[in-house]
């Protein structure tokens, strides 16, 4: 369920999730190729996703009109914007997050970067909550915030002060943060499921942690129009409550499966590609480490 | 130099806030007021090691909350200026309490707090307070419509049309992603009119430009009387 549609199915005999072109190798083309290209039948198109619950039903918490503003016009926006930008390019055979990466490049975001991302928040916020949320998390996930915040009262501090402190439009983010570098000689000599921790982020506008190669694992929209018609100025009182309303821990935690499952993985990976150059060290020629100093020192 | 010993009224900044606002209060005209550029000084009366404190005071529009109507609501109008822009406020005097940056005038508060692209914590707050304060007075009840006179030509010479000048205006406000103002401003170094976005709290007079006309885009400006339709609100 990536939110991927074929309406034209029959313009292109194969589907979007096996030509999955790398993130972080693709063109950019420059505009006279995005308007040749312009001409061919658009195949893959990203959806507006519905809240996974009826638009009123965040009531009294988040209003309906709030709801249908912020999900049917600029949630919507942002969809149409993007599937207008990357229209007859490589981005439009990929999956979303791996838009939203590859369009951040690495810092210098191109054009589709803003819609990218911003459907991908979006989509993450409606998930983050539900009606009758609120309460606490448990199990692992506890467990884990227990661990890096010391309760989940201080954790719970830590994130209403990064959404108040997020100047201008932003997120707020409760994250899970795999202690990894994206460079390909930097290894962990001892990994541990320790160095794996929870964290609370923010960002301004529509950049969210999957840039950094976080695993997210709960939003909160501080944009202004996703409160200013039920809380006004009152932002604190929104994020109060988003968290005892609103949240729904048991994303929450089905997202921190996922992403220890997937960090877990990445670690296997890292330590077979180790092992693996470790064996090619070893059967390669001889290779001289150290030179023999006494054959230097010899005359003839 | 001795300065006043002042009375304690002064101390709360350049003029005590107004109480909760509704459409029953009077504002002076615009004349008397560039209250916020000055600061007062209070000296400790015990003798000890004086304490140079800086405040700076909310400024009112110079006209009544429900002048604008129906353009901009008074609901806005008091949320925005009441809430937001005094909140800048209030913050900016709690910054500089601990962090005493005296003696300067709004404008050089603010250069002195973008500190060259590093800003102090102080930044968003004194830029936002100025950027607030021209806002209200680059608007008036009647407004719109041409302007006039020496304005008018350097518009006409600089963007060939008032009209041209109008639609670079919308389209940079449209264009803004996330929070900003977009300016008209004079550049000083090409000595000529320019329409220029900013983000969050910058504001022109930072690279030295002179603002003619500020427009808030932040979403707290038109969310409640244009919801997502800002175009209408920049209209």
């Amino acid at each position: 369920m990536h939110g991927v549609s074929l309406p034209f199915s029959f313009a292109c005999g194969v589907r979007s999730s096996s030509i999955r072109a790398s993130p972080r190798s693709f063109l950019w083309p420059t505009p006279n190729e995005r308007r040749k290209v312009r001409c061919a039948l658009i195949t893959a198109q990203f959806e507006l996703k519905r809240p996974p619950y009826p638009l009123d039903s965040l009531e009294p918490h988040m209003s309906r009109k709030t709801v249908e503003h912020h999900w049917g016009r600029h949630h919507r926006s942002h969809v149409d914007g993007l599937n207008a930008q990357i229209a007859g390019t490589q981005l439009e055979e990929m999956e979303l997050e791996d838009v939203v990466i590859a369009s951040y490049n690495k810092g210098s975001p191109l054009p589709p970067f803003v819609h990218a991302a911003q459907v991908w928040n979006h989509d993450f916020f409606w998930q983050s909550m539900k009606p009758g949320g609120g309460g606490k998390p448990s199990g692992k996930l506890m467990e884990l915030i227990e661990r890096d915040f010391g309760s989940f009262e201080r954790m719970l501090k830590e994130f209403r002060e990064a959404a108040s402190a997020q100047f201008g439009s932003g997120w707020a983010w409760l994250a899970y943060k795999a202690n990894r570098l994206d460079v390909g000689n930097a290894v962990n000599p001892c990994p541990s499921e320790k160095d794996n921790k929870l964290v609370i982020a923010k960002t301004p506008n529509a950049v969210n942690p999957l840039v950094w190669d976080y695993s997210p694992l709960l939003a909160i929209d501080v944009w202004e129009h996703a409160y200013y018609l039920d809380y006004e100025n009152r932002r604190a009182d929104y994020v109060s409550i988003f968290i005892e309303k609103l949240v729904s821990w048991d994303i929450v935690s089905s997202r921190l499966d996922i992403a220890m499952a997937r960090a877990a993985e990445r670690a296997r990976e890292d330590e077979r590609r180790r092992q693996e150059d470790d064996v090619e060290i070893t059967n390669s020629e001889a290779v001289e480490m150290y030179v023999d100093s006494d054959n230097n020192s010899e005359s003839e | 130099m001795g300065f006043p010993l002042l009375s304690p009224s002064y101390c709360c900044g350049s003029q005590p806030s107004p109480p909760i606002f509704h459409g029953l209060l009077r504002f002076k005209p615009v004349t008397s007021l560039r209250k916020p550029s000055s600061q007062k000084r209070q000296l400790c009366q015990s003798g000890r090691a004086s304490k140079i404190l800086a405040y700076y005071g909310l400024t009112t529009p110079p006209y009544e909350l429900d002048a604008l109507e129906p353009y901009m609501s008074q609901r806005t109008l008091e949320l925005h200026w009441g809430k937001h822009h005094r909140d800048y406020v209030d913050s900016l005097n709690k910054q500089l309490a601990k962090n005493p940056l005296y003696g300067h005038t709004m404008e050089e508060l603010i250069k002195v707090t973008y500190n060259n692209g590093n800003p102090l914590p102080e930044f968003n707050n004194a830029a936002q307070v100025w950027n607030h304060d021209f806002f209200w007075e680059s608007m008036q009840p009647g407004g719109g419509k041409l302007p006039q006179g020496g304005l008018l030509q350097q518009i006409e010479k600089d963007f060939d049309s008032f009209s041209n000048f109008r639609d670079k205006f919308v389209e940079s406000a449209m264009t803004l992603f996330g929070s900003g103002w977009v300016w008209l401003v004079l550049r000083t170094e090409e000595k000529r009119l320019s329409v220029v976005r900013t983000s969050n709290a910058m504001c022109p007079l930072i690279w030295g430009d002179i603002p003619i006309i500020g427009l808030d885009m932040w979403e707290h400006a038109y969310y409640l009387d244009y919801k997502e339709e800002n175009v209408r609100a920049i209209c």
